[in-house]
């Protein structure tokens, strides 16, 4: 497995801000990985740095195997970027906006343009400045798409796109991916990262606090679980990695670290098992781990937010 | 806002009634003093002290009645009449006199531009950046937003004005009394109202600020132009230039007060034309509709000078028939020096004095002069583009395909040099053509065009200083600007305050050589190129260095 993205370290400031505090990153060819963060973490920063946009103060980062600051030239023929806040040029065209940079980057195929240009239902005859938000994402999407390279780095694509749109993005990732390529994919919805990716980096403050694959990190979270036996289960709130645990007549509901679900299961097992739901954890969840004390501090509690994902999105 | 109606259909139907069209009109005025709480002062200062210190240091140069009345001989000509006014008074040339002759319409062109800036900044820069969507979508009026900068700018005139007669009255300078300052100060806030009106009614047309800032600033430029045009010639064109209204009230030699009420007619047109105006069109859009583009991209359009030249074009052509308009206003009235001169013995010894063969060489030196200054104002802005670029996120995605630092920045800093050049061309071009039919002597074009060549390393300095800042400093990109109010203050004020030498040679026009009044010399157009290299070079360099920044 070769690595695409390779970053140790990197740390980048501006004025007392440390936007990224020894950030660690690493993406190997030919995944979909996930960069999950809320607003303010240094997602974008990173991507900067990756770019060469922005220089790190100190640290290494590698990008398909060169150095994103001093082969920024050579390595943009290699890759598509699509930022999150979309700024066209107000008085180009959205077509013209598309080819200028396909151009750039040295050329684009006309029949994959056309084709996203169908599939996304873009006009390209508009004035940049006439574009809606998700019409300025929906721009920088075909120019990127329909670019072949070997890397897209994206960050927070779908701002701004309606849910048919979502679809269609979700569809061109999964045929981009078809051919072997790799993506590095910002987001904040985690719906999205849970759908599309391999991998993901959960970052935060500036460092990356958790890294793997969905299932290592699911091992990571509990599995929520509601049943009703024909006994009720004492003891059950007793065993190791057994939380929450709500006993309401034969209704039993608790969280069980992931790890420690096999005993769990067997102890109720022994009380006549009626019915059983089990879900397992949701990238909502882990998100939350890594949040949820910034959500105490905003005044939400645990509680509610640990069944609640759809709030704590938005709240992240 | 994600619906345009071609007009909206409450026109003329369901106006509101005046008060509800004002509400909230009194919390926007305290949020813009509020965001202007140092602007504003600044400007009404730093206008107030150059004016008075200009006249306080008056007495000190001209100790004599004679001293004045040389001085009033020399602003007996074709050249300096198009630099200063009409010349009232100068057969008794007061301190007064002086400084309503040579002041009046220099201060005119700022207090014009103050306003035209503060307005545009408080009505389409905000609709333009979706602020004013926001503000509107509260318990505030149609017409708030303009109320509240109308009020805050025509405030900032009066007082402006009032705090200048004050100045000025209280100064204690013999023959600067209080009803002449009086006339100044109210005449400058008058000029300042009528284009507070003029930049309102360009905040309604345009949908972009640079646009609406930009016909104002035409505006100006075209006030400036008609009044020495008007003053060379008949005057009859000095008549329609709100500056020569405000040196028609003749302040401090023959006071008359009916041209202020005429500015504050006009003023008033220009505002109730720019409030229905205002009505006939949708928040954020302008009254010109943008009609679709190509599909798709020239040819043309694939390099980052392509896509430079792409972006200044529309307001490259611009300058360029606006410099050529100049140009051949002035050269339109090349046979009224010819005859201003021949009509006056003094002026035509004096003229020969000053090294110029004839009346219309040193004229010429110095309007291509102006015009040189007037062209840098191009060359900065379309540096100023550039940062543009960068802090709007759009300078990002072209750089994070196959383009060097260097080619992007290079593609809007060779727009800006060749521009600036342009521009100056058709200025000059301008002035040969018009020039030519009027004085019947096609040879002058010649000398215009050597004149043009010659001043075109010069206004590069300030493009080549403004990209230094560029990639060095570039928060600090608007000092690129003192180079040119610099180069306008020693070519406009130098003679009349009489700056010492080392003064002129820190502007880079001061070493230009005046063709066709002097000879040709090498050396400073030489050395100006080479300073504008390393200016250049200077930036992309750091350019290439720093992080880009984006807001």
């Amino acid at each position: 497995m070769t690595t695409a993205i390779d970053v140790t370290g990197v740390v980048k400031t501006f004025g007392p801000v440390r936007a990224l505090d020894g950030l660690d990153l690493n993406v190997a060819t030919g995944e979909v990985h996930g960069f999950l963060g809320p607003n303010g973490a240094g997602k974008s920063t990173t991507i900067r740095v990756l770019l060469g946009l922005l220089r790190a103060d100190s640290g290494t980062a590698s990008l398909l195997g060169g150095d994103p600051w001093n082969e920024a030239v050579e390595l943009h023929r290699r890759l598509a970027y699509v930022p999150g806040d979309v700024n066209l040029w107000p008085n180009l065209t959205g077509g013209e906006a598309i080819d200028l940079l396909g151009r750039l980057r040295g050329g684009l195929d006309p029949q994959r343009r056309a084709d996203l240009l169908e599939r996304f239902s873009l006009d390209p005859s508009k004035k940049g400045r006439t574009y809606s938000k998700g019409n300025r994402q929906k721009v920088a999407l075909v120019a990127a798409l329909a670019a072949d390279v070997e890397l897209l780095i994206l960050d927070e694509p779908t701002s701004g796109l309606d849910p048919l749109m979502e679809a269609v993005f979700t569809e061109c990732i999964s045929e981009f991916m078809a051919e072997g390529r790799t993506v590095l994919l910002s987001s904040h919805i985690l719906a999205e990262v849970e759908k599309l990716c391999d991998r993901v980096s959960i970052i935060r403050e500036g460092r990356v606090v958790e890294s793997g694959t969905l299932d290592d990190l699911r091992h990571l979270t509990r599995t929520s679980v509601v049943t009703e036996t024909d006994r009720e289960p004492a003891g059950l709130a007793d065993l190791p990695g057994v939380h929450e645990v709500v006993v309401n007549g034969n209704r039993t509901e608790f969280e069980v670290d992931t790890d420690h679900m096999d005993a769990a299961l067997r102890h109720i097992s022994g009380l006549g098992v009626r019915s059983l739901i089990s879900q397992p954890p949701t990238l909502e969840e882990l998100f939350m781990r890594h949040y949820g004390d910034e959500l105490e501090a905003n005044g939400a509690g645990r509680h509610a937010t640990a069944g609640n994902g759809q709030g704590a999105g938005d709240h992240a | 806002m994600t619906t345009t109606t071609d007009r909206p259909t409450a026109t003329g139907t369901a106006e509101p009634s005046g008060r509800a069209a004002l509400a909230g009109t009194g919390t926007l005025i305290r949020f813009v003093l509020r965001r202007d709480r140092v602007r504003i002062p600044v400007w009404i200062v730093a206008l107030t002290i150059s004016t008075v210190s200009t006249a306080a240091g008056f007495p000190d140069l001209y100790k004599t009645a004679a001293d004045r009345q040389s001085r009033a001989e020399l602003m007996d000509s074709p050249a300096a009449t198009a630099m200063s006014g009409p010349g009232f008074g100068l057969d008794d040339y007061t301190f007064g006199a002086m400084l309503s002759n040579e002041m009046l319409g220099f201060v005119a062109i700022f207090v014009a531009l103050m306003s035209v800036l503060l307005v545009t900044r408080h009505t389409r820069a905000e609709e333009e950046s979706g602020r004013a969507e926001l503000v509107r979508a509260n318990v505030v009026g149609r017409h708030a937003h303009s109320a509240a900068a109308l009020t805050v700018v025509i405030g900032t005139n009066l007082l402006l004005g009032a705090l200048i007669a004050a100045s000025l009255a209280g100064s204690g300078i013999e023959s600067i009394d209080g009803v002449g300052s009086a006339a100044f100060g109210f005449g400058l806030a008058g000029v300042g109202i009528v284009f507070t009106g003029i930049a309102l009614v360009a905040a309604q047309i345009t949908e972009n600020t640079r646009g609406a800032s930009g016909m104002g600033a035409a505006a100006i430029g075209v006030a400036f132009v008609l009044r020495a045009v008007g003053d060379i010639g008949s005057g009859a064109l000095s008549w329609l230039s709100p500056i020569g209204w405000a040196q028609r009230m003749r302040p401090y030699v023959d006071e008359r007060w009916w041209p202020l009420a005429l500015m504050l007619v006009v003023g008033g047109a220009l505002i109730v034309t720019a409030l229905v105006l205002s009505t006939r069109r949708d928040v954020g859009l302008g009254l010109r509709h943008q009609r679709p583009g190509p599909a798709s991209a020239k040819p043309s359009l694939g390099t980052p000078l392509g896509l430079a030249f792409r972006l200044q074009r529309a307001n490259l052509i611009g300058w360029c028939i606006g410099l050529f308009l100049f140009g051949a206003m002035y050269g339109s009235i090349l046979s009224d020096v010819e005859e201003f001169v021949s009509d006056n013995e003094a002026v035509r010894d004096m003229v020969s004095n000053i090294g110029g063969e004839t009346a219309i060489d040193s004229f010429l030196t110095l309007i291509i002069s102006m015009l040189a200054i007037v062209s840098t104002i191009y060359g900065i802005l379309a540096v100023q583009r550039l940062r543009g670029e960068e802090t709007t996120g759009r300078a990002e995605p072209v750089l994070a395909t196959a383009v060097p630092r260097a080619r992007l920045a290079g593609g809007h800093v060779t727009v800006a040099l060749a521009g600036g050049a342009l521009v100056l061309l058709a200025g000059g071009a301008g002035l040969a053509i018009s020039g030519g039919a009027s004085t019947g002597d096609a040879g002058i074009t010649g000398d215009i065009i050597a004149a043009v060549l010659v001043n075109i390393p010069a206004l590069w300095i300030s493009t080549g200083l403004a990209v230094a800042l560029f990639g060095l400093a570039p928060r600090a990109l608007a000092f690129a600007w003192a180079v040119l109010v610099y180069a306008l203050v020693v070519s406009m004020l130098g003679g009349l305050l009489q700056f010492p030498d080392w003064m002129s040679n820190l502007s880079p026009f001061g070493h230009v050589p005046g063709i066709p009044a002097e000879e040709f010399t090498i050396t400073p157009v030489v050395v100006l190129t080479a300073i504008t290299a390393g200016l250049v070079w200077t930036g992309i360099d750091a350019f290439r260095r720093r992080d880009l920044t984006t807001n």
